[in-house]
């Protein structure tokens, strides 16, 4: 079945899964956007405690989809993975260590004898919450504005500045999409709470901070596309692979590829309906077209960062080491193994959506949490 | 390729990498095993109807979820440090390492995740044979992931199904059954997830051990001894089955790994097998600080003979005859090696200067004759061997393979009977009164975390320097950064890791004393 497709279509077909994945991590980073509401939104220990289970039962997808992005990445982009990880050394390691922290912190919280202390573990939970997404996001800017490596002939990577990798916050650009994805993240979690507690004072008190979290989204979120719209790309020759700087890059790509543009407006509207009419009618259902309409903006802003010759992760310091998804990906025989096994995603989706549905069918309240045996 | 590369960074590369592993290996087979202990109590709730058996149930359950997170934090790190310190490893093999994880992600992650919510939360709001479902499929997942890992890491020990891509300087993949099911893969699965199995087992006896000496919960503490003696014992056999089916595998592929945890330096028919034996401090031959002679040694005639090639008098070759050569029995000398794999990187350093210099022709010519299966043979397959500047460094620690071996198979002997004996006397109602017993019950607990962590210390360290057997030496895999970096990240997770540990330890400690009856949770 696969075996009869072209290489470079095994290719962008790795890539709409990656990407894919890359934009359910987004998503499922509600957990990450909660986190760092914690203090603000509750008001009592009862209420951090709704707070903290709901995500609690919630954070190991998105840990589980992070690591499968990583797995997934290497196994079909092995380039990017030795190229980005080796050399932004510093800022995926600040990623992981967020992560790391976060692993521990919602089981450890409330235990007896924690050694560090509930308020210890909501700390770790906060960092995690505000560094997770501004990391991740500004290192997928730098899909957009390039890095600072160069590769030898035998793929060996060499960074160009001590920072290794942190000197992308020095771009605005990058800020701007870490900060648009931080904000968005917190948007996602008032959303979530609204959607799985029931409280009526953390419903209203999510419901106004919306608000609070929707207007710097919004001015980062525009920022980030109109800026990326005018700016210049790394497109790819046809056949010799040889990166050229091409002004209006991501434009053109917009253009060229309307389905993906239809997307991406799909996915925008999507959050902002969401937004909007949590905050005129209240419901609780704005997670579902926030998030579904982020899964839309972030895979479509994907697609836009690599299809159509573009590199998806040029390189500033050695234009010619920038990665393409034609130079940096696996064999065509891995690709194709790879390919068999991914027919398994949409069973896994299906369990996962029978799951969710059935421990989210009532939402979570105190008097659950009294009688729950395992309680964060 | 070893440009900018210095012995102090791949040195703290490494000590990383080990730190994180062994931290992880801490947390992971207790998962691997305690999730079907679990399991297993939690069906013959379902089963009885007993409500003992829930209660049983549900203090596993709380004691496996303080150690899952934790395992999971450590494991985030192992998987992403494959690209922040070892990127040169990552690209070389990634068309076929990477595969292994990517499917871990998608068939096994996602299952012990998804499954894990319910297993935990789900008491309430699914019905009993959802749950049960539920928590088999934990357990499950958690061993399917702990398949995939080891598929890799057998891979590192026995490449199989690739070729050598010049265009792209790298290994490709050519068959994923053969990776998925090489021997190696195979029996290393089996024999890492059932020592898992024994260590959990281990752990049920000896915290019920100490619930039996503080005379409380008594039938809540049988009944958990009954279900890990019996689960214990079947897992120690297949341990040992499965552990002699690698050591077997060791002896054809990586002899000089063999050779080095037997302390065998000069090789012979009907080799025997070193039962117990200390290494001195004086050197058994000048030339090698790392040939020590043994203090102490107590040998069985041709065991090892038999053990390596089912033939009682086989010749086993030692360490002098993989370095020196041994024509008689056909050993290819290291310095023979080490030209192959020159040779192979010269042809390979001449095809990408023709690329680079246009000379189409012969840049298609010198591919042709690299990827000639008999030059991937000849001379290929001892790639790693041309970067080797001394002979002696392709001898890996003696002292530390020798002891982590017999470490591990005396414990893992031992076990038996410890199972045995726990079986026994709760069975016929005396374990009670076997105060003795129960102590040493509770201190196989550290017993069995250092069998676990030696077989590790075994697999990993007696492969040096390769990272990937005779294709790439550690020293080759690791990423070009400052040794100051390393350091910074080593000291951080050192003390994360460690402090993390006593936290996980202080839980489930005040847990246990909690007992079963009371248990904890957000008040």
């Amino acid at each position: 079945m696969f075996e009869t497709l072209s290489l470079i279509s095994l290719q962008q077909y790795w890539w709409l899964i990656v990407s894919l994945l890359g934009a359910l991590f987004v998503f499922l980073m509600f957990v990450q956007g909660g986190e760092t509401l914690f203090f603000t939104i509750a008001r009592t220990e009862t209420e951090k405690s709704l707070l903290v289970n709901t995500l609690g039962r919630k954070w190991e997808f998105t840990f589980t989809t992070l690591v499968t992005f990583g797995g997934a990445f290497f196994a079909s982009f092995p380039l990017f993975y030795a190229t980005s990880f080796g050399g932004a050394y510093w800022v995926w390691f600040a990623i992981l260590i967020s992560f790391v922290i976060q692993a521990v912190s919602y089981e450890f919280r409330k235990k007896p004898a924690n050694f560090l202390g509930a308020k210890t573990f909501e700390i770790f939970l906060f960092i995690n919450g505000l560094l997770g997404p501004v990391l991740v996001g500004t290192a997928v800017g730098t899909f957009f504005n390039g890095a600072m490596f160069s590769l030898d002939d035998m793929k060996h990577v060499t960074w160009g500045t001590p920072f290794r990798g942190l000197e992308a916050v020095l771009t605005f650009h990058n800020l701007a999409l870490g900060l648009a994805v931080l904000f968005l993240s917190r948007i996602l979690g008032l959303l979530y709470f609204m959607n799985s507690i029931d409280n009526e004072a953390i419903f209203e008190r999510s419901k106004k901070h919306l608000l609070y979290n929707t207007v710097p989204f919004l001015v980062f979120f525009l920022y980030f596309v109109i800026a990326l719209l005018f700016k210049d790309g790394f497109a790819y020759k046809p056949g010799t692979g040889e990166i050229v700087v091409e002004s209006y890059k991501y434009l053109h790509n917009l253009l060229a590829m309307p389905i993906n543009t239809i997307m991406f407006l799909a996915g925008v509207v999507g959050v902002l309906w969401g937004i909007i009419s949590t905050l005129l009618k209240g419901g609780p259902k704005g997670i579902w077209f926030t998030g579904g309409g982020t899964v839309l903006t972030v895979w479509a802003l994907l697609i836009l960062a690599a299809f159509n010759h573009t590199s998806f992760y040029p390189s500033v310091f050695d234009l010619q080491s920038s990665l393409t998804i034609e130079n940096a990906s696996s064999s065509r025989f891995t690709l194709v193994s790879m390919s068999y096994v991914s027919l398994f995603v949409p069973f896994v989706l299906g369990y996962i959506w029978y799951a969710w549905k059935a421990m989210n069918n009532k939402k979570i309240s105190s008097e659950e949490l009294e009688q729950e045996h395992h309680v964060y | 390729m070893l440009d900018g590369i210095n012995v102090a960074l791949v040195d703290w590369s490494r000590a990383q990498f080990a730190l994180t592993a062994m931290y992880h290996w801490i947390f992971v087979p207790l998962t691997l095993g305690l999730g079907i202990l679990v399991a297993i109590m939690e069906t013959l709730y379902v089963k009885t109807g007993n409500p003992e058996w829930k209660k049983i149930t549900r203090f596993w359950m709380t004691l496996f979820g303080i150690n899952f997170a934790i395992g999971v934090a450590t494991g985030i790190i192992l998987e992403f440090e494959f690209g922040t310190n070892w990127s040169n490893y990552s690209w070389f093999v990634g068309d076929i390492f990477g595969a292994p994880l990517a499917i871990e992600g998608i068939l096994a992650f996602f299952m012990e995740s998804t499954f894990i919510a319910i297993m935990f939360f789900g008491w309430n709001k699914v019905s009993k044979s959802f749950h049960l479902t539920a928590t088999w499929l934990t357990a499950i997942g958690a061993n399917l992931s702990a398949l995939w890992i080891l598929v890799a890491n057998a891979w590192m020990q026995k490449p199989v199904g690739m070729v050598f891509n010049p265009e792209t300087a790298r290994m490709e993949m050519t068959s994923f059954w053969e990776v998925l099911f090489s021997p190696m893969a195979v029996h290393k699965f089996l024999h890492t997830t059932s020592s898992g199995f024994v260590l959990a087992s281990i752990f049920v006896i000896g915290i019920s051990a100490w619930y039996i000496i503080k005379g409380r919960d008594i039938v809540f503490a049988r009944k958990s001894i009954i279900v890990g003696a019996v689960f214990g014992f079947i897992a120690i056999i297949y341990t040992i089955f499965t552990g002699d089916s690698s050591a077997r595998d060791v002896a054809h592929y990586q002899p000089m790994k063999f050779a080095a945890f037997e302390g065998l330096y000069n090789g012979s028919e009907g080799a025997g097998l070193v039962a117990l034996g200390l290494i001195s401090r004086n050197t058994a031959d000048p030339t090698n600080e790392n040939l020590k002679d043994f203090t102490v040694r107590i040998e069985i005639p041709n065991i090892l003979s038999y053990m390596a090639f089912l033939n009682w008098n086989a010749f086993v070759p030692g360490i002098n005859d993989l370095i020196k050569g041994n024509e008689k029995f056909g050993v290819l000398a290291a310095a023979d090696k080490i030209s192959r794999g020159k040779i192979a990187i010269e042809k390979l350093k001449a095809f990408k200067e023709a690329k680079k210099s246009g000379q189409i022709v012969r840049a298609d010519s010198l591919k042709t004759g690299i990827m000639n299966p008999e030059f991937q043979k000849n001379y290929f397959s001892y790639f790693g061997y041309g970067y080797i500047a001394d002979v002696n460094t392709l001898v890996p620690s003696v002292a530390l393979a020798f002891y982590s071996f017999h470490i591990m198979v005396l414990l893992g002997l031992y076990f038996i009977f410890f199972f045995l004996f726990a079986l026994y006397y709760t069975l016929k109602g005396k374990i009670h009164k076997k105060r003795k017993f129960l102590r040493i019950a509770i201190w196989t607990i550290p017993l069995a975390y250092l069998a676990s962590q030696a077989g590790w210390v075994l697999t990993e360290v007696g492969r040096q320097p390769w990272v990937i057997q005779d294709l790439m030496p550690t020293m080759a895999a690791v990423t070009k950064i400052s040794v100051g970096a390393v350091q910074v990240t080593f000291w951080l997770f050192a003390i994360i890791f460690t402090t993390l540990l006593i936290a996980e330890l202080k839980i489930m400690m005040r847990q246990i004393k909690i007992g079963p009856k009371s248990e904890g949770g957000a008040k």
